[in-house]
């Protein structure tokens, strides 16, 4: 077991007429509630799908688990989309079963404690579930696999303070740290705080800062967010 | 449960590290009572569980807290200890109160005596 999780080493990634990510090299330890924070347009979602496999860098290389990342590590990274990526016509129920079908890692057992936490409705299709409800079922599907590395992009976008407090509970709830570790892209920084062990400020394509959240209090004696936007400034 | 609030400037640890301190010198923890677990106490403060494993480690190395292996943490039976944490408490406090008052240029019989008046209403009041 390699001891970080995820390495970028010199990783440009460039879509047509634009630069996503300029020359970033980091690495990631295990067991660890991370973010990844910064503007619109800054490189987190194309951070997280390089990761999981879903881009190829244009330049450098990324691994995962000691291992090149590609579609052949789906099974060791969850990847929760900022996308709608449920189909309507299925139930609660139904989208549990087909995703537990999908993946070796997913634990029925797991997936029904977090059903229960949400208070989701089994029988109910997914096309009439509210945005908040549909966040909910998202985040149940990731957390209830058993993979390395979950990746959560914008867990929290869009829903209500409500919603997003019983998302950032059910992760504090389900997941197991000795064993996973998650990554997160966010815009509602001062509220998942509490709940995280590293941070990693992005700006125009690169890496503006990586710290410990703890740190950030105790040596600079200011919240996420002020830090957020000194490392930004720069 | 409501996660509770922290404040931006000190670590979230520390903090927790001081409203278990607090609740023990009130006497709402005692003596050889188990804490929740990492994951319970995570939950119900809405944090890291790696912060609360941190607290644990610490409230142990203080001697406030000790781990039994297999079951969890427990307040020290050390009584000797639990009243020395409240001494320290104590002091700690009027410590800050005095700077405080004296940088505001309060002399220490100005001090004594405005707390002593202060007391003695609040006693009335309660009466």
């Amino acid at each position: 077991m390699t001891e970080h999780i995820v390495s970028f080493s010199q990783v440009t990634k460039r879509y047509p007429g634009k630069l996503a990510l300029n020359n970033v090299s980091f690495q990631l330890p295990r067991g660890r509630i991370i973010a990844l924070v910064g503007p619109n347009g800054s490189g987190k979602s194309t951070i997280l799908k390089l990761i999981a496999g879903l881009v190829r860098p244009s330049r450098g290389s990324v691994t995962v688990c000691g291992k090149k990342a590609g579609r052949r590590i789906a099974g060791e990274v969850a990847y929760l989309s900022e996308l709608d990526a449920l189909y309507p016509f299925f139930t609660v129920e139904e989208t549990i079963k087909f995703n537990a079908g999908l993946f070796a890692d997913f634990e029925h057992q797991k997936a029904q404690e977090i059903l229960h936490f949400m208070h989701l409705e089994p029988d109910k299709k997914v096309r009439h579930l509210s945005k908040g409800n549909r966040g909910r079922l998202k985040i149940l599907l990731t957390l209830s696999r058993r993979a390395p590395l979950l990746l959560l992009d914008e867990p929290l976008a869009g829903l209500d303070p409500l919603v997003r407090d019983s998302i950032i509970k059910s992760m504090i709830s389900y997941l197991d740290l000795r064993e996973q570790t998650v990554l997160m892209s966010t815009h509602e920084v001062s509220e998942v705080e509490p709940a995280l062990d590293l941070v990693i400020s992005l700006g125009n394509g690169q890496i503006k800062g990586m710290e410990e959240v703890e740190k950030i209090r105790e040596q600079y004696g200011c919240s996420l967010v002020d830090w957020m936007k000194e490392t930004l400034a720069k | 449960m409501m996660s509770r609030t922290f404040n931006n400037t000190q670590p979230i640890y520390l903090q927790m590290i001081r409203r278990i301190c607090r609740q023990v010198v009130r006497g709402e923890l005692k003596a050889g009572d188990k804490l929740p677990s990492v994951r319970e106490m995570a939950v119900q403060n809405g944090v890291n569980p790696n912060t609360v494993q941190r607290v644990y480690t610490e409230l142990e190395r203080l001697a406030i807290a000790e781990t039994r292996r297999g079951l969890g943490s427990f307040i020290t039976e050390d009584e000797e200890r639990l009243k020395q944490l409240r001494e320290d408490l104590k002091n700690e406090q009027i410590d800050t109160f005095i700077k405080d008052m004296s940088e505001t240029g309060f002399s220490a019989e100005e001090i004594v005596e405005g707390v002593r008046q202060k007391l003695l209403i609040t006693k009335a009041g309660r009466v």
